[in-house]
């Protein structure tokens, strides 16, 4: 395996990693302020605090670990997605810092204000919208080259039927995939309302999620003609994930094994995601930029790989260390480790 | 005046130079104060947790334990600002990151390594709060907190040396060759930047809960838990900034030796001489003549080379076009003015507790220490200014100038202003919130669920 690879593989698996745990986050943020504005929030509210507080700061970590390890491996994107980004990006930037200190402002300083709530449920959905469009633009006819600086067609993206859909496709599968996850969560946690409401939300978002994801696959056939070839070339992989998703819908249809309906879903976008990557090899940017072009030296590369196993030694087992603490320690789950006394909620 | 201003909108505008640069500025004059925060203040918990263990003094694990819970809204305002510095170096110097992320992607990346372990156990610190009985389970989950704190201050801080003193690579025809990151990472710049920040970071930390606990004194309250955070915030602050001040004189002789430039700007030094002095003050007339300065008869000498007789290098040594701007001379006084200002009144109060001055309770004096912490802060934005436009036209020393580095978009004007908004909602909601959150659980209070306390 080349240098090359490695390092996109790499790359690769942590935007999945934020795919999963943002969507979480987002959706979360989504379903707490509209069960405010339903009358539902004594539900919702409690489980989304207790599993949203410890982890909204890891979170972030996972996306400016692309960033920064993109412009690490590739310094050609710097140049290519940097000059064009500028408005979307840095409305995403805006947005998250909007989530991000909100978040922190209304959960220590000033608790249920109805506004915040809306603002942080409504900028969740916004962001993988604002987010996503860099995946349009990878797919190329977008960026033209003027005086050797690339510029973006705001015109022609806009009007693209692939970008909308793509932005579809991004805020159903953030509330599809939240729900799943805080569906379990509830479970174990033994509240039953909350479960069984939130159950119904990922019954709802399942459907349009899998609609969505086919049109796309459609809409390329006309977009990027290469691309869809070799999308079809691993079709077996879209294959296996549409039966993941059939197991994870059936399962909570049924009510039966939330945990490993959870588990079917993050397979079932692991091999969609994995799929799409695959296919898209070996463009960052079509036709512009492929991953040899715009590849580091090789010393960097290879530092960079030796300090990306440094950091995971380190990272795995304190990442165990949370999930231990917060995710499967059925006091915490439950609310019990708080009523000790910790006031740091009040 | 008003055409005028209308023509340097424009020019703001039209020229994505002059706005790259000033959002830039923006947003790293807004980041580094919760940055030095989120540097500083973790290490002050853990030495709070640890007194209080050690003495087995309850005020100093609340001390510790209201401290985190202020820092947790300013380490959100901190990660917040830190992704858009992180983005925008991409978006608004994508020709700079192009070239140079080929020899500093590693320090880049180790960053975020030191930012996630440092999030991870400030989660788990905030959240287990009550579940062991043990305090020096609490002070264990710190110490990587604290550990983590300083080395994203410390990898991030060699990526801005090297931009001063780029190294560890070799330019053959425009390409990069030969890259070897750790030489890049440990460049002349890298020890005493490093030493500075980091000393200067614990040091403004230390001052600023300072601050609060005079605060709290001067607004009558008396109670003995403000009294020992006031002293103990005071007695680390005077260790770092004695710190800070040895390491300054380093970086100056860094400087003479490396950036004689940025020195001989920031003194207003432009003959090379013998005997250099040092100037203080002043103001600086068109035809270049110091006006109303101190002078100090061969003290430049002594900064740069630790001998009053050894030649300094002045400003007319090099071309016009790759001088710094003069106006940094103001903000190296302001900066070194408020450093001395502090070691001394930190060490006046000190002595006076010693000794039982009464001098120290009064009104003023403690109206002196409340002011410290915002001094601190004004003294870590000068240093700031001073280093990056001291460094002025490069974005790399000798090799990139700033606008050759600068994105082609024709957004950035309008970028800025909403980054503007966003940091003016951003620093509003910190002080909101913050006052909010401490006038409603009052120490007193806080104290007297606990069961009253000890002592």
């Amino acid at each position: 395996m080349s240098l090359e690879i490695i390092g996109i593989s790499v790359l690769w698996t942590f935007l999945f990693g934020y795919v999963i745990v943002a969507s979480i986050d987002f959706g979360a943020g989504f379903f707490n302020a509209y069960s405010s504005f339903t009358g539902k929030k004594h539900i919702l509210t409690k489980i989304i605090q207790r599993y949203l507080s410890p982890v909204w700061e890891i979170t972030n970590v996972f996306l400016v670990f692309f960033f920064v390890g993109i412009v690490g491996f590739f310094p050609k994107t710097a140049f290519y997605y940097g000059t064009t980004l500028l408005v979307p990006v840095s409305i995403a930037i805006i947005l998250l810092a909007i989530r991000g200190s909100y978040y922190a402002f209304e959960t220590y300083g000033s608790k249920g204000h109805r506004g915040y709530a809306f603002m942080y449920g409504l900028s969740g959905l916004f962001l993988p919208a604002s987010l996503s469009v860099v995946l349009t633009i990878s797919e190329g006819g977008f960026i033209t080259m003027v005086d050797g600086a690339p510029v973006l067609d705001y015109w022609a993206l806009f009007t693209s039927p692939l970008t909308w859909s793509i932005v579809v496709l991004s805020v159903t599968a953030v509330l599809y995939i939240s729900a799943v996850f805080l569906t379990w969560y509830a479970n174990q946690a033994g509240d039953k309302h909350a479960a069984n409401l939130l159950r119904k939300y990922a019954l709802f978002w399942s459907l349009p999620t899998i609609i969505t994801a086919g049109g796309i696959i459609y809409e390329l056939r006309f977009h990027n003609e290469a691309h869809f070839e070799q999308l079809m070339n691993v079709g077996w992989m879209f294959g296996i994930s549409f039966l993941l998703f059939i197991g994870t819908v059936w399962l909570i249809w049924k009510r039966r094994h939330y945990g490993i309906a959870f588990g079917l879903l993050v397979g079932q976008f692991a091999f969609a995601f994995y799929g799409y990557g695959i296919s898209h090899y070996p463009y960052l940017l079509y036709p512009h930029l492929t991953i040899y072009d715009g590849f580091t030296n090789e010393t960097m590369a290879i530092s960079l790989i030796i300090a990306f196993l440094a950091g995971f030694l380190l990272l795995i087992p304190s990442l165990y260390l949370v999930l231990r603490l917060f995710l499967f320690d059925k006091d915490y789950v439950k609310g019990l480790s708080e009523t000790k006394g910790g006031s740091q909620n009040e | 005046m008003l055409v005028h201003i209308k023509e340097r909108w424009h020019v703001f505008f039209d020229d994505p130079v002059i706005s790259s640069r000033m959002l830039t500025l923006l947003t790293l004059s807004f980041h580094i104060i919760y940055a030095t925060i989120g540097v500083g203040v973790p290490l002050m918990i853990m030495i709070a947790q640890w007194v209080g263990i050690k003495k087995n003094d309850q005020h100093y694990i609340l001390l510790a334990r209201r401290w985190a819970r202020g820092f947790v809204v300013t380490v959100a305002v901190g990660v917040v600002t830190g992704t858009a510095i992180a983005l925008q170096l991409s978006l608004l110097w994508p020709n700079f990151m192009e070239l140079a992320g080929n020899v500093i992607a590693l320090p880049l990346f180790m960053e975020v390594f030191a930012f996630f372990f440092e999030a991870i156990f400030l989660g788990i610190y905030l959240y287990t709060w009550d579940r062991f009985e043990d305090q020096r389970k609490h002070l264990m989950l710190l110490i990587p907190v604290a550990i983590g704190a300083a080395m994203s201050a410390f990898f991030i801080t060699t990526v801005n040396a090297f931009m001063n003193a780029p190294q560890g690579f070799e330019m053959v025809n425009g390409e990069l060759v030969n890259v070897n990151p750790l030489a890049a990472m440990f460049n002349p710049a890298t020890p005493t930047k490093i030493a500075h920040v980091i000393s200067t970071a614990f040091m403004t930390s230390a001052f600023v809960l300072a601050s609060i606990a005079a605060f709290r004194l001067v607004k009558g309250s008396n109670h003995d838990y403000h009294k020992k955070a006031l002293f103990l915030t005071m007695k680390v602050g005077l260790v770092f900034s004695i710190a800070t001040v040895i390491i300054g004189d380093f970086s100056g002789k860094y400087l003479a030796e490396y950036q004689p430039e940025k020195l001989a700007a920031a003194e207003w030094h432009f003959e090379t001489e013998e005997h250099a002095p040092l100037i203080l003050f002043g103001i600086l007339n068109e035809e270049y003549e110091t006006r109303y300065a101190i002078e100090i008869p061969s003290a430049l000498s002594i900064l740069a080379h630790g001998n009053p007789s050894r030649e300094v290098i002045g400003l007319n040594e090099f071309p016009e076009e790759e001088t710094p701007p003069l106006f940094i001379h103001y903000l190296f006084d302001l900066m070194v003015m408020i450093g001395m200002f502090m070691i001394g009144l930190s060490l006046f109060y000190w002595i006076g507790v010693k000794r039982n001055w009464s001098f120290i309770q009064t009104k003023p004096f403690r109206w002196l220490l409340v002011l410290g912490g915002p001094l601190s802060l004004l003294a870590i934005e000068a240093g700031w200014w001073m280093t990056e436009f001291g460094r002025q036209p490069w974005i790399l020393r000798g090799i990139m100038t700033t606008s050759e580095a600068a994105t082609t978009s024709d957004h950035v004007g309008i970028m800025f202003i909403l980054f503007a908004g966003l940091y003016a909602i951003l620093g509003i909601g910190t002080v909101v919130i913050l006052t909010r959150m401490f006038r409603h659980h009052p120490v007193e209070k806080e104290l007297a669920k606990q069961g009253g306390g000890a002592k």
